[in-house]
């Protein structure tokens, strides 16, 4: 399987090593700990401080000015929307492949979870442009579409099709290792003592993924929301209509108006940051569970 | 009483949920996909050639290839002294490094665009200090580079880190009581057992930076024969209603792209095996 999306539940760390007998001399690990802290700081979080310094520049009044402009109201909706439809259509199929994969042999299994990765394989402008060969207006079904009037091609339904396919992944492949993992004695018990298998998947599989299952949809929610290359694609930007907030964002920078980009950029920021807070959260508690197992 | 697994399996639910995966899978992923190849089988030999092996396009290969090898390379060298410092070391903060190395998944590419464009211009936080060294990081070659180097970082890091804590510290004390020292430890000991990790992350860090856009249009400047990246190029042709052309181009990236993640499953594979001998 590749793990093409590297964080994952399944494979839990153990930090702290023991003391040991083989240890560097203490002025390789502060020069180590310094040249790690040295690139974090300098790649990692010195953009993230540039974006918030850079948004209240001129103060909070500029700040919250740029959210008072219906075209950045316009672009908050669209984003909100596309994810309100992305990922539940994402969390169905990922919990559709992973009972599915976890729970039964079948032929082409190993193939079938390559393919789900696919995704993550293919360039963000590419997941655009394979839309617009389909529902563009030289595409396949675009002189059908046009005939009865339906546009999908820069226009909100692109939108959320390229978004799903950005984060098409992201459920699936949190929730197969973790219930490969778990095996399904659970499941085989409660359905010989006669519980419908409905029952079975509400009453005794679902509270054993919970965790699982957060930890991808808030990774799958941070990308529908911040996905940029492919939406920039099969959007036509539209402003007020088909910009989601990353379009905007771009438009804002483009018009040379700054501090309204930075603040738009600073809710993703705001989002990314929330993200990495409950990912941490859950992967503490998922720990914690593993540690109160003897 | 038989301990082998039934052959029919008790468990409800196998059409249902393999039937809609597989739907699912074929409507959103692969017919989609497929139509890149369908729309590029069309086109005559010659015309797929200028297409994809025009001057400008070349030179749009050199830079995606050389910008994403090179960013690769220098995450795959930090990102190994951040995932053992990670491991290996407490100090105060760990558990927040920990958290922010997966930031580049986290932040829209677009957010990490315009903030590293912002640092690197001429008179960015970082650009001013680059300006009087004659260093120009925006709008050039470099800059794509540092782009790429930001958004690939966390793919080192986490695959490496389950593979350094894994490691039997037993080893290390045998080759130490063996009359090793430290460097030779690791040169010797350590970097074999983790170099399978390594190659994978060096390999994901670079599939991720071949085909990203948000991060790295911004601070390219997007100068043809000079700063203009392959996906941007697709972009490009796209708007000049070129779909052909478009089309074609993205076929050669995803063809790169499926050969890469050959190459990481097989590695992956010899990771495994590597570790459960």
């Amino acid at each position: 399987m590749a793990a093409v999306v590297v964080s994952s539940l399944a494979d839990a760390r153990r930090t702290a090593a023991p003391p040991r007998a083989a240890q560097e001399a203490a002025w390789v690990r502060w020069l180590l700990i310094a040249a790690a802290l040295l690139f974090v700081g300098g790649f990692l979080v010195l953009p993230l401080a540039a974006v918030f310094t850079e948004a209240l520049r001129r103060g909070f009044g500029a700040y919250f000015a740029a959210f008072a402009d219906p075209d950045a109201i316009a672009a908050i909706r669209l984003t909100l929307i596309t994810a309100a439809i992305a990922v539940p259509c994402n969390l169905v199929f990922g919990v559709a492949a992973a009972w599915a994969i976890a729970r039964f042999n079948f032929w082409g299994k190993s193939v079938l979870t390559t393919l789900i990765d696919l995704p993550f394989a293919v360039s963000p402008v590419i997941s655009g442009l394979i839309y617009v060969l389909i529902f563009g207006l030289q595409g396949w079904l675009g002189p059908w579409l046009q005939a009865h009037n339906i546009q999908i091609i820069f226009a909100v339904p692109g939108i959320v099709l390229a978004t799903i396919f950005v984060t098409f992944p992201f459920v699936a492949r949190e929730l197969i290792p973790l219930m490969q993992s778990q095996g399904s004695d659970e499941e085989y018990a409660a359905i010989i003592l006669g519980a419908s298998g409905w029952q079975t998947f509400w009453r005794v599989t679902l509270p054993k993924v919970k965790w699982g299952l957060f930890y991808g949809v808030i990774l799958c929610n941070a990308r529908a929301m911040g996905e940029f290359g492919a939406v920039s694609v099969v959007s036509g930007h539209i402003r007020g209509e088909t910009n989601t907030m990353p379009l905007h964002v771009e438009i804002l920078y483009n018009e040379y108006n700054f501090v309204a980009a930075f603040a738009v950029a600073s809710l993703l920021a705001l989002l990314a940051l929330v993200t990495l807070g409950l990912k941490t959260f859950i992967e503490w508690k998922h720990q914690q569970a593993l540690a109160a197992i003897p | 009483m038989s301990f082998s697994p039934p052959k029919r399996s008790v468990l409800p639910g196998f059409g249902l949920s393999l039937g809609f995966t597989l739907f699912y899978l074929s409507l959103i992923v692969l017919l989609p996909l497929s139509a890149a190849f369908i729309k590029t089988a069309g086109m005559t030999w010659p015309a797929f050639v200028e297409a994809v092996a025009s001057p400008r396009v070349l030179a749009s290969y050199r830079l995606s290839f050389g910008a994403s090898f090179l960013a690769a390379l220098v995450n795959s060298f930090f990102g190994l002294i951040v995932a053992w410092v990670l491991v290996r070391y407490p100090f105060p903060g760990r558990r927040l490094v920990d958290a922010l190395v997966d930031l580049p998944f986290a932040l829209p590419t677009a957010v990490a665009g315009i903030a590293l464009t912002m640092l690197y211009s001429r008179n960015g936080w970082i650009g001013q200090f680059l300006e009087p060294l004659g260093i120009k990081a925006a709008f050039s070659p470099l800059g794509v580079f540092i782009a790429l180097t930001f958004i690939g970082l966390p793919f080192v890091v986490r695959t490496l880190q389950p593979v350094l804590a894994e490691l039997e510290p037993e080893m290390e004390e045998v080759a130490v009581s063996l009359g090793a020292g430290r460097w030779q430890t690791f040169v010797r000991v350590i970097f074999p057992e983790i170099l399978p990790a390594l190659l994978t992350g060096f390999a994901l860090s670079f599939a991720r930076a071949l085909g990203e856009y948000g991060s790295v249009v911004f601070i390219s400047g997007n100068m043809p024969f000079h700063t203009e990246i392959t996906p941007l190029l697709i972009i490009t042709k796209l708007e000049q209603y070129d779909y052909r052309g478009a089309t074609a181009i993205a076929v050669v990236l995803l063809v790169a792209s499926f050969l890469l993640l050959l190459l990481i499953n097989l590695l992956q594979k010899w990771s495994r095996r590597f570790h459960f001998v």
